[in-house]
This record gives structure tokens, sequence and C-alpha cells, in this order.
């Protein structure tokens, strides 16, 4: 196919301007009354929807216990190799718990295999996606920030039991 | 040799051998629990059921005696589903126990059931419960849950430890295993069972929850609690060690390991008090100091006594390597004669299985590489005498706390004018001390020890330190190891300034205008390989992961008192 030369000069219309100026304002005006998306951030937070993969957190139970038994598979899983457990022995009937859980949100990737692969529906992504440290002591997330009551959690454990 | 047919392959046999036995020795092995190579055959767990022509009915592979043209499957369609089928009767009762369990990752039911399993039980029923959490003895907990009923850990007691201490107690599936009354599972090798059971019902109560199992690297080495040297495993993590466990050689352990040698041999080198570099004694306290100051300050210090006045004392706790630099320091450098080491017995640790009555690792290659006093020199009673009488001023002492093994001591030495003192924690003696120099455990260095029967074997570093690099230096590295950066914890843990006694001792008669030009431990070894005639023949790679003998004839072994 020959190709079609492209014209150089401009048209008497496009000289003029006037055209393509209504037509751009034109567009301009029908937005104007199309509703908004852009929320006013941070004045405004994004709530996002139970498949949203935040930051990992521990399930605490009403007793205000963990559920976690520090088996060691979230750390094993962990492709960046973020999480730290250190298991010790309590009286509990599950004789074994997390004495240390820490999780280094600079190595995190929010991949989510932690929650799939944890036997005890212990450790659960949230909806926090607010991170930002200046130093990295800060990134360093215990047990102290990662406990999390589970009625806060429920909309993703019942995500997980219906499409795990 | 008499052979038969397993799976297509053919297999030499000894007569006698089952055919579980006559696999194993040419390498294929057929699943097992309760047949174990050193304990009598049981034959309860059925795991190992192996079809054979001409036999109406499946055999286990673990009490069958092989036989000259016997044809054997273990991978066939009956044999397979009779061992899915002895998987799921024994998951039927087995709790769900693997994320609380310390066997996880070196379980047998694990394993097989990964390897052999359905993946999913029929069995809707409540399961069996049994007693949780139970003490056996002041080392071992059990588990009735997990217990797999295969019998190893009694055999164990009664075949190998000779203390009769565990029994079966009630039928079917209420079966489960006690002491027996009045008893505790106490003897002096108890823990061995909690590397036999095949399952997480004995567990270690020193390791107990400490680590998982896939977190730790694993370097190959020697007990350092007896002269029996048995061959072990240091299982580290964050550069910390966390247990040990036995290696099978044949020639000196077999599978075992003393429990002292398991839990009291390990914990000082992760110890708060280590010694984390060289001191120096600064108005009556000691002091950190740098290296060269504190080589400088032993060199100036030991070119002012004549070489009359210092006597050197060697470590039967040290390397081969260690002891041989220090008795060619001593005799080329120093030019003294008075030399020797001390012996630590305890008669009432040796027993007639492996615990021996000389409780360290290297007095047999200590003597052998030349610690003892030369001609006219004085031994340890004639040192300790003559520093008493103040004719012996200085003391060099290598790795050994010989005021707290003898507390008589602490008065006489504390009459020297010099005592330098390698020592790889603070302790009664290095309290005496005027210069310290901080030694390198035996799990921070490479070197040879050799055992009362005279078989050099192999420490490696499982333990890094200034000196000794985890990834320069090829040691074994966990998955946390590999990548962990500096920023990370967990990466690199605790790490020393010490160094091998060898080292320091080069370092040292560097200082004194004497260079010696070992790069490596390897090298010190092939020196003495070269030097001493019970060495010949031998370097690193003939000594190996089992070990090797020494010319025995031309060492006189050393007599225990
Ligand atoms: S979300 Fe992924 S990267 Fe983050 S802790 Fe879990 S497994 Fe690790
Ligand atoms: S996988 Fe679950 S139970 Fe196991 S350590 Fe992680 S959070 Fe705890
Ligand atoms: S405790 Fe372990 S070794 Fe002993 S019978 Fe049970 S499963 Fe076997
Ligand atoms: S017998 Fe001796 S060498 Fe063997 S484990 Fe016990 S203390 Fe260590
Ligand atoms: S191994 Fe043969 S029956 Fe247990």
């Amino acid at each position: 196919m020959a190709l079609k030369r492209r014209k150089k000069d401009l048209t008497f219309l496009e000289k003029i301007y006037i055209p393509e100026i209504a037509k751009g304002l034109a567009l301009t005006f029908k937005n104007m009354l199309k509703p908004k998306f852009t929320m006013q951030y941070p004045e405004e937070k994004f709530i996002p929807p139970p498949s949203y993969r935040g930051r990992p957190v521990l399930v605490m139970e009403e007793n205000g216990l963990e559920r976690c038994v520090a088996c060691g598979l979230c750390s094993r899983v962990c492709p960046p190799l973020a999480i730290e457990v250190q298991a010790a022995e309590t009286d509990r009937e599950k004789e074994r718990y997390p004495i240390k859980f820490e999780i280094n949100m600079l190595r995190c990737i929010f991949c989510g295999l932690c929650e799939e692969v944890c036997p005890e529906e212990a450790i659960v992504m949230s909806k926090d996606y607010e991170l930002a440290f200046t130093n990295r002591k800060d990134a360093l997330y215990g047990k102290d920030k990662l406990l999390t009551p589970v009625k806060q959690l429920q909309d993703r454990i019942n995500f997980l039991r219906n499409y795990k | 040799m008499p052979k038969f047919i397993l799976d297509g392959k053919e297999i030499e046999f000894e007569q006698g051998q089952t055919i579980i036995q006559a696999a194993k020795k040419s390498g294929i092995t057929i699943p097992h629990f309760c047949w174990h190579e050193s304990l009598s055959i049981s034959g309860n767990c059925r795991v190992c059921l192996v079809e054979i022509e001409k036999m109406p009915k499946l055999a286990i592979a673990c009490s069958t005696l092989a036989a000259e043209g016997m044809v054997v499957y273990s991978e066939s369609d009956k044999a397979l589903s009779a061992r899915n089928a002895v998987m799921e009767f024994e998951l039927i009762n087995h709790p769900l126990d693997c994320p609380i369990c310390d066997e996880a990752g070196e379980c047998k039911l694990q394993d097989y059931a990964y390897s052999h399993g359905n993946g999913e039980s029929r069995f809707n029923e409540e399961k069996a419960h049994k007693d949780k959490r139970v003490p056996l003895g002041p080392l071992v907990m059990f588990d009735g849950d997990r217990c797999i009923s295969c019998s190893r850990c009694i055999r164990f007691c009664d075949e190998i430890a000779k203390e009769s201490q565990l029994t079966f107690i009630k039928r079917g599936d209420r079966v489960t295993i006690v002491t027996y009354p009045g008893k505790q599972l106490d003897n002096p090798y108890s823990m061995n069972v909690t590397d036999i059971c095949p399952v997480g019902a004995l567990t270690s109560r020193d390791f107990r929850f400490k680590a998982r199992v896939w977190e730790l690297s694993s370097t190959k080495s020697i007990c350092n609690g007896c002269s029996r040297g048995c061959n072990i495993n240091l299982e580290v993590r964050n550069n910390q060690v966390l247990r040990l466990t036995p290696r099978q050689n044949d020639e000196v352990n077999s599978f075992w390991m003393c429990d002292h040698g398991r839990v009291n041999t390990y914990k000082f080198i992760n110890a708060e008090d280590r010694v984390d570099s060289p001191y120096l004694r600064r108005k009556g306290a000691l002091a950190r100091s740098g290296w060269d100051e504190a080589f400088a300050a032993a060199s100036s210090e030991l070119k002012s006594y004549s070489k009359n006045e210092i006597a050197f004392i060697g470590s039967p706790y040290a390397t081969c390597e260690d002891n041989f630099i220090l008795s060619k320091f001593a005799t080329q450098i120093i030019g003294t004669k008075h030399m020797d080491f001390i012996r630590h017995f305890n008669t009432s640790f040796g027993d007639n299985f492996l615990r021996q009555g000389d409780v360290t690792p290297n007095s047999f290659g200590a003597k052998a590489v030349g610690i003892f006093p030369g001609k006219g020199g004085l031994d340890l009673d004639g040192i300790i005498k003559a520093v008493k009488d103040g004719q012996i001023k200085a003391v060099y002492l290598m790795e050994d706390d010989m005021i707290a093994f003898n507390p008589e001591l602490q008065e006489i030495f504390s009459k020297l004018d010099l005592f330098i003192v390698h020592a790889t924690n603070f302790n009664k003696t290095t309290e005496l001390a005027d210069i310290v120099f901080p030694a390198s455990t035996y799990a921070e260095k490479h070197g040879t020890i050799v055992n009362s029967d005279g078989r050099v074997q192999r420490l490696k570093p499982a333990v890094a330190t200034f000196d000794v690099d985890r990834a320069l230096e090829g040691m074994s590295l966990s998955r946390w190891d590999k990548f962990g950066t500096k920023f990370d914890s967990w990466a690199e843990g605790n790490k020393r300034d010490a160094r091998s006694s060898w080292r320091i001792l080069a370092g040292l008669s560097g200082a004194m205008g004497h260079k010696y030009k070992y790069g490596t431990a390897e090298e010190v070894f092939m020196d003495i390989a070269k030097s001493i005639n019970a060495f010949s023949g031998l370097d690193y790679e003939v000594i190996g992961e089992l070990g090797a003998k020494l010319k025995l004839d031309s060492v006189t072994k050393p007599v225990i008192a």
C-alpha cells in the first residue's frame, strides 16, 4: 500500500483554533458533570475490598491470644525471607506459641503465600497499605504491631474460606 | 555370593541377611518404621511389605531372609497398595500435630504419608486420645498421641543402653509407652531414642521448640565430651549451636552418642562469657586490647625471662594442629624443655559402651604431636612445684581451665610473674592471667583430634568468627545464611574475634621475629604428617568424614590413671 502523504500545513479551520477550543471545552464540561473518582487522600481513605492484599497481620482471638502455633511454615515459604518466628512452650492445649514473631516490612512483597500456607488461619492479609518508614528498625513489625482482633479481619477470613 | 532379584535388579547378599538389609547394602531403601539396622527385628509396623514370587501372601522385608534366586517386588501394584493401606492405618489415630511437632521435617511418617499416602482419610470418627507431654525422664518428652508403637525405643533401652526402662502397656488402640514402675528413662544414652523414634512421640527436652529442623545448617564434626570422639553433626542457626546429633560411624560410635555429650558440650560455645578479643591486665584488671598490641606485649614479656624460667602447658581440648605449633613454639622459639599438658580423668564417667574415663577429646593427639617434657625438662607436677618454688616465673597455658580443675593451684599460680592464657571463655584461670588470647572453640575451626583408639578425626567450623567466614570458608549454609544481609537480625548472629590457637601462636611468633609460614590448619597438618611418624601418609583427604587410624606402634597410648 502506498503511504499516504502527511499534510505539511494547517488547514484554514485549524489555523483559526476556535473549533478545536470548543471541542476541548465540550469534553471538559461533559466530565465536570460526571461523578468523581478522585479521593482526597489522606483526609479521605480508600477502604479496599476483601480480596486486597495489604500488610500481613496475625489473628488475635477474642481472649487476646494469637492463633499462631509458631510452626514456621510461613517463614519457610516466604519468598523474600521476611518472617522470623521463634517458638516456645506454653501450658495451653496447643503447646507451642511464638515468643517472637517479626515481619520485616521492607522485605515483604505482599504475595500472600504466608496466608495461604498457614495451617491455623493465623496470618492473613489486612487492608493496611500505609507503610512508610524513616529507618530500617521501624520496619520490623513485632507481635505488638501484628496482632489484630479477629473481628477486624472477618471479611478477609470469609473471603479466604470461599476462594482459597 | 548368592543373589536375588529386587525390582528387576540383581542384589548380592550374605547368607542370613534379610531382604531389607541386603537392599540397603546395595543402596535401595525399602520403607520401614520399626526396623533399625542395629536393633533386633520386631516386624510390627508392616510398612515394609513386599511381593515375593511363589509366595501366597505379601511378606515383610525386614524379617524375611533373602534366598538364592528369590524374585522380590517392592514397587509392584500389590506391594504399593499394601503400603498405602498400612499408611492409612497408621494415620487413623495419628493427630494432625505436624505444625506443633518438633519432628516435622525429619519425620518418617510425614515422609511416607507424602510419598505413599492417599492424601485423604476415610476415618471420620474421633481419634484416640492418649497422654501428651509426659516427661519420661530428665531429657526426653513423650507424646502418646503421636506414638506408632514401633517399639524401637523399648528395644534401644533393652539392647543398646542395656537398662530396661520402657515398655508397652494396654492393648489395641489404647496401647502406649510407659516407664517401668519406679523407673525413669534416665540411662546415660537415653536421648538416642529421640533420634530413632520415627515420629515425634519422643522429643529432646533440651532442643524442644528451639528451632525448625529445616532452619539449621549441619556440619560434620566430632564430640569433644570424652576421648571416644563420637561422630556428630553440629546444627547451627543464626551462628548459634542449637543441637548435636550423632552421625553414623561403625568404627567409633555406630548410630549413638551419650546424653552428656549431647547436652553439655555445646553450650559454652554460645555463652555470654566468651573471650571476644585479646585482653591485657592493666592496673589489676583485664582490659580489651587489639591483636598487635597483645602480641607485642606477650613478646616483650616472654623475652624478659630466661628460657628455663618459662613453662608451656598444652591442651587435650585443643587440636593436634594447635598443640603441634605450641610445642614448636616452646622448643624452637623460646627453647624451653618444660612442657606438658593436664590429664583429665573421671573414672566414674567411663563405661563399657561409649563413654571413656579420659574426658578430653585429644589427649592422645596432644602427646603424639609433641606435648611432653624435653630431656631433663619438667613435667606437669614438676612445673607446678617449680612455680611454687619460684624457679618458673612465666607460664604459657593453652585452652585449659586448670584452676577450676584443681583449686589448690590458685594460690600457687598467683605467684607467677607472667601468665599467658589462651581461653574460649572467661574462667577461674583467666582471672589470674596477665594476657588472655581469645581461642576458637572446636566448633569454630578446622583441625584434627585423636580419640582413645588412635583414630584421627576431623573438626570443621560450624560457627563463624572474625577468623572464619561462613561463605569464604565453605562452611555449611542454611537458607537463612545464604540470603541474609547485615541488616537482618537473624542472619549473622554473634561473631567473636577468636582465632585457632595455632594461628594465635603463629601471630605471636611473628611478633617475636620468627615467622611461621602456615596459612591454613591443613598446612599445619601436612607438616605434622611430614615430621611425626605416627601421622605419616595422612592428610585431610585421607581422614575424610570418618577418620583414619594412626600408625599405632610408633606412639605409646597414654595410660589411663
Ligand atoms: S505476604 Fe509474602 S512476602 Fe509478605 S510476609 Fe507473607 S509470604 Fe512473606
Ligand atoms: S504458618 Fe501460621 S501458625 Fe505457622 S508460624 Fe506462620 S502464622 Fe504461625
Ligand atoms: S515412642 Fe517412638 S520409638 Fe517408641 S514405640 Fe512409639 S513411635 Fe516407636
Ligand atoms: S561418649 Fe564421649 S564422645 Fe561420645 S557423645 Fe559421649 S561424651 Fe561425646
Ligand atoms: S519395618 Fe518391617 S515390619 Fe516394621
